[in-house]
């Protein structure tokens, strides 16, 4: 089996407060292969952003990794200095931002934008940067590169200015890309084709996707394995379609549930009731138990990512897995 | 496309918003955590007191004319060889005990600075208010007129107004009117930022659900404005009023100083830096030193309370 | 962006107008013109032929638009102090403001520029904190005690500078004098120039340091930092660049404002300049100095306004470009 790309093994965040430090991440797990789509999926205030951010290394303070691992191709990248850090930033790790409005300079060229770029990482003339910032240009299907070069990020639309943004993530090829809620802030009819400029982009250049999002309808037509997240930590990780399909946590079964189908005409929506405890106030043991359908008095003691064929749940209901797993080794 | 929902805050009341937001901020940690905070609001309220009972605690009236005698004029300071123990901190040209001097001058200086605060919120909430709520020409109009003002500085306005009542009234009434021209000509050079603060703070407020029920209930507009808009935009109001009664202090010091200010038969703080300059060089350097140090702390504390206040209310630097 | 350079110029006009029209007001009637110019002797025919000779019984619009028309071609009328032509005085008194303004206008941007970026950078630095202090200070304190002070310090008790006067000055020109050329100008003009440039320096620097700080803190910047530029290239090529350009308009507006502190600057020294001119006329009830005065410092006011406004609009590619070319 390779060896993943990305390993994050029992991450933790925290913040410091005036009234002691508020635990962010609970100790987050899962691994992206080279090249895979890796959904990562869960309500606002989940975690999601925190761990991406966590990842390329731009949590501002008062947040800090208080404790875990990240490894990129094998290698620790959570305890690197900053230089170290820098270079590993668009060059090996590239991350697009959710608002394409904002994540432009707005006095500078795109041209100019996407050349600076490539110089900070390569050491290419200004002529073959800027030759290379109108070849990414038309690979995100920007008509008309060459004039498009000069123009200013306000000249562009929403849609358009996202898909410079993927162009400047992606133009220092990257092996990894995170994409942060990229098409949250975008008309209905532009998200698809954002999603599709990704997708195909990075399976050209051979990147691997960490797709954050709260939409499960684009993770199941981008992603091939899904992580599920829940108040600060990983409720399910799997292949999209088995997760999809056969749901192990009981939240993530909730979630497929609420989900309105066609073929079904039911009269009132299912909901999972309660919601999502703020990170001010998550209580102990598992997050979810206050509103799981299935909770018993394991669910006390909060349940570590158990591995279930291929598949991964924090769930005490599958602690016969982990007794499997003991008897087998 | 599908989504999760997450669980929505409820929103919360107009009227709990500045207390909520009061207590939010732990107005009260934030204030005692900085000493240098601490200490201004501690020199504020010295400074304050004994402006509010200088009649009380001055060693002498300084503006009773009968009850300085010249052969007193240009003592040092008590502390100093050649001082006299009557005068603490020496005294003037006219015979005038400076510590006495100062605390009268602080009185009237700080009162100044109040109404001139006073007045300029009076006018600026107000037309604020009328502005933000009415929209249209009315808006336009006062906006109009707060935009030419605001391309000179206050205290050019300031100036002009003083100048022109200067001109205008008889010499004898000039110094009478002193303090009624000033407080008006802060009031006048200073009313824009509160009317563009209330306005923004206004034209938010006029579309919210509790102001729209109260048109419908068939509340007036006037009572609608002063009892319901009104408490809630004074939030910002509070930090641009302690901001600019320094520059009040300060606007009627420099107008003092120049002579266009308060008299010397009523002095305040700047008149008296203006008749202590003339006797820096000859040597009797209190007439200037401790007005001038008075002064300085006043301004000084006050500001650093607007720094602190501004701070605190300011919900993005959390 | 012709209509925007023609909408501005049309309002700078309306603005000089409405100024002119309110000089006009004070110089007409405010106090009497006739009674302040003559003296108690002149007999009331006198009088009455001096008003008709001032043209003082014409229609009011008519003398406001004669006042303006004559203000146009900068001729105000004659002083009631000095029996002379206002325009003359102002003139004679104009450089050696100027030159202080140019000065402290200088000094304020060379020294309140790096210290605000500097503040922003390092913001917890031992110097940082020196320079908010200072700059808390030079907020504080008002002109003239700032004045007062450098006086006590480097004129009575150093003895290092001068403490008044403008020094020698060098005939430049048929009408300039300038300070600059000659030993004691320069040393006479320095206490004065730093106390004017002080307050300015410290808004500046105030100003720079939280624009900055707000343009650290933005998505653009934050997605700079995520493609790995250097934090010199953060800085300098996008933090600075983008704080610089909003800012432009405040710089401008307060260099506008050094005129106005000149006043003070101009008292405190005894600097001969049109500052202390305008002073003198307020305590004398001078009026058509007041009014000259009020009208050039609304002319230069208006016109930094106007050439602020267009270099921002060269500086920002945002105004150069309508809105609705944003191609989809």
């Amino acid at each position: 089996m390779t060896p993943p790309l990305l390993s994050v093994r029992d991450l933790k965040v925290e913040f410091a407060t005036r009234k002691g430090p508020l635990v962010a991440l609970h100790g987050v797990s899962f691994d992206i292969a080279p090249g895979e789509v890796l959904g990562v999926v869960g309500e606002s205030g989940a975690g999601k952003s925190l761990t991406g951010l966590a990842i390329i290394g731009l949590l501002d303070p008062p947040g800090r990794i208080a404790g875990g691992e990240i490894l990129l191709a094998g290698e620790r990248i959570d305890n690197l200095p900053p230089a170290k850090m820098r270079d590993i930033r668009g060059r090996r790790i590239g991350i697009i931002f959710q608002d394409p409005m904002t994540s432009l300079n707005p006095l500078m060229r795109i041209g100019d934008q996407i050349a600076e770029t490539i110089m900070a990482h390569k050491s290419l003339p200004r002529r073959e940067a800027k030759r290379g910032a109108i070849a990414w240009l038309a690979e995100v299907g920007i008509p008309s590169p060459e004039k498009r070069i000069d123009a200013y990020p306000h000249e562009f639309s929403g849609g358009m200015r996202q898909r410079v943004v993927i162009a400047l993530a992606l133009c220092a090829e990257p092996s990894l890309v995170i994409a942060d809620e990229p098409t949250t802030a975008l008309d209905v009819s532009v998200q698809a084709q954002i999603i599709s400029v990704l997708k195909n982009l990075t399976r050209r250049h051979g990147a691997a996707v960490m797709l954050i999002t709260h939409d499960i309808g684009v993770i199941a037509e981008t992603a091939d394995r899904v992580a599920v997240m829940y108040a600060g930590g990983i409720a399910e990780t799997g292949d999209i379609h088995e997760v999809v399909r056969d749901p192990l946590h009981p939240y993530t079964q909730g979630l497929m549930a609420a989900i309105p189908t066609l073929e079904v005409s039911a009269r009132r929506l299912a909901q999972i009731p309660g919601a999502m405890p703020r990170l001010s106030a998550i209580p102990p043991g598992c997050a979810f138990a206050p509103r799981c359908p299935k909770a018993f008095a394991r669910c006390a003691m909060r349940p570590p990512l158990i591995a279930v064929g291929d598949r991964q749940a924090a769930c005490w209901l599958y602690e016969h897995a982990l007794a499997g797993a003991d008897a087998r080794t | 496309m599908t989504e999760i929902a997450g669980g929505g805050e409820g929103a919360s009341g107009p009227d709990r918003r500045l207390v909520a937001r009061l207590e939010e901020s732990d107005l009260l940690a934030s204030f005692l955590a900085s000493k240098i905070t601490v200490a201004a609001g501690a020199v504020t309220i010295v400074l304050f007191l004994a402006a509010l009972f200088a009649p009380w605690i001055a060693p002498t009236d300084p503006f009773n004319p009968a009850a300085n005698y010249l052969s007193d004029s240009l003592d040092p300071p008590s502390f100093i060889a050649g001082g006299d123990s009557r005068f603490l901190l020496g005294t003037d040209d006219q015979g005038r005990d400076v510590l006495s001097a100062i605390l009268y001058g602080l009185r009237v200086s700080l009162a100044i600075g109040f109404c001139g605060v006073a007045l300029g919120a009076a006018i600026g909430i107000g037309l604020g208010l009328i502005s933000g709520y009415s929209g249209g020409w009315i808006d336009s109009i006062i906006m109009r007129i707060a935009d030419v003002q605001l391309t000179f500085p206050a205290i050019l306005i300031a100036l002009l107004l003083d100048g022109v009542a200067h001109a205008a009234l008889k010499a004898e009434s000039r110094d009478e009117s002193a303090f009624a021209v000033l407080v008006v000509s802060i009031g006048l050079s200073f009313w824009v930022q509160y009317a563009r603060t209330v306005r923004a703070s206004t034209m938010v407020e006029k579309n919210r659900d509790y102001v729209l029920a109260a048109r419908l209930i068939g509340l007036s507009h006037a009572r609608i404005l002063i009892a319901h808009i009104l408490p809630n935009v004074m939030g910002p109001v509070m930090v641009i009023a302690t901001i600019s009664l320094a520059l009040a202090i300060i606007t009627e010091a420099t107008l003092s100083f120049l002579g266009v200010g308060l008299p010397p038969t009523e002095p305040s703080l700047g008149t008296l830096i203006r008749i202590g300059q003339n006797y820096l060089f000859s040597g009797e350097w209190w007439i200037v030193a401790f007005p001038s140090l008075t002064l300085a702390a006043l301004v000084l504390a006050v500001n650093l309370l607007g720094d602190w206040l501004r701070d605190a209310l300011n919900p993005r630097l959390k | 962006m012709i209509a925007f350079i023609l909408r501005r110029l049309v309002a700078s006009i309306g603005v000089l107008i409405a100024v002119g029209l309110i000089a006009f007001a004070m110089f007409r009637y405010v106090g009497d013109p006739v009674n302040q110019m003559v003296g108690i002797e002149t007999s009331v025919q006198e009088r009455a032929q001096l008003r008709k000779q001032l043209g003082l019984d014409d229609p009011t619009i008519i003398q406001a638009a004669r006042f303006l028309i004559h203000a146009a071609r900068f001729d105000f009328g004659v002083s009631y102090q000095f029996k002379q032509p206002v325009a003359d005085l102002i003139g004679a008194r104009m450089p050696a403001t100027l030159e202080l303004a140019f000065m402290a206008s200088i000094l304020s941007l060379a020294a309140g520029i790096p210290m605000g970026v500097y503040n922003a950078l390092h913001r917890d630095s031992a110097l940082a904190r020196a320079f908010q202090a200072v700059s808390l200070i030079g907020i504080s304190l008002p002109t003239f005690l700032i004045g007062i002070l450098l006086i006590y310090l480097f004129a009575v008790v150093l003895g290092w500078l001068p403490s008044f006067g403008r020094g020698d000055v060098v005939q430049i020109g048929s009408w300039w004098t300038t300070g600059l050329l000659t030993a004691s100008g320069l040393k006479s003009l320095i206490m004065p120039a730093i106390t004017l440039a002080l307050f300015q320096m410290t808004l500046i620097m105030r100003l720079i340091r939280a624009e900055m700080l707000e343009v650290m803190r933005s998505d653009y910047i934050r997605f700079a930092r995520a493609r790995g530029l250097s934090e010199r290239a953060i800085h300098f090529r996008h933090a600075l660049r983008n704080t610089l350009v909003p800012v432009i308009t405040v710089i401008g507006l307060q260099l506008g404002s050094i005129l106005a502190f000149s006043i003070i600057t101009e008292t405190v020294f005894a600097w001969p300049g049109m500052g202390q001119l305008f002073l003198q006329s307020i305590q004398n009830a001078d009026i058509p100095i007041m009014a000259a005065y009020l009208l050039l410092i609304a002319l230069m006011f208006v016109l930094i306004n106007l050439i602020v406004d267009l270099v921002y609009a060269v500086v920002d590619p945002r105004l150069r470009v309508p809105l609705n070319r944003a191609q989809a």
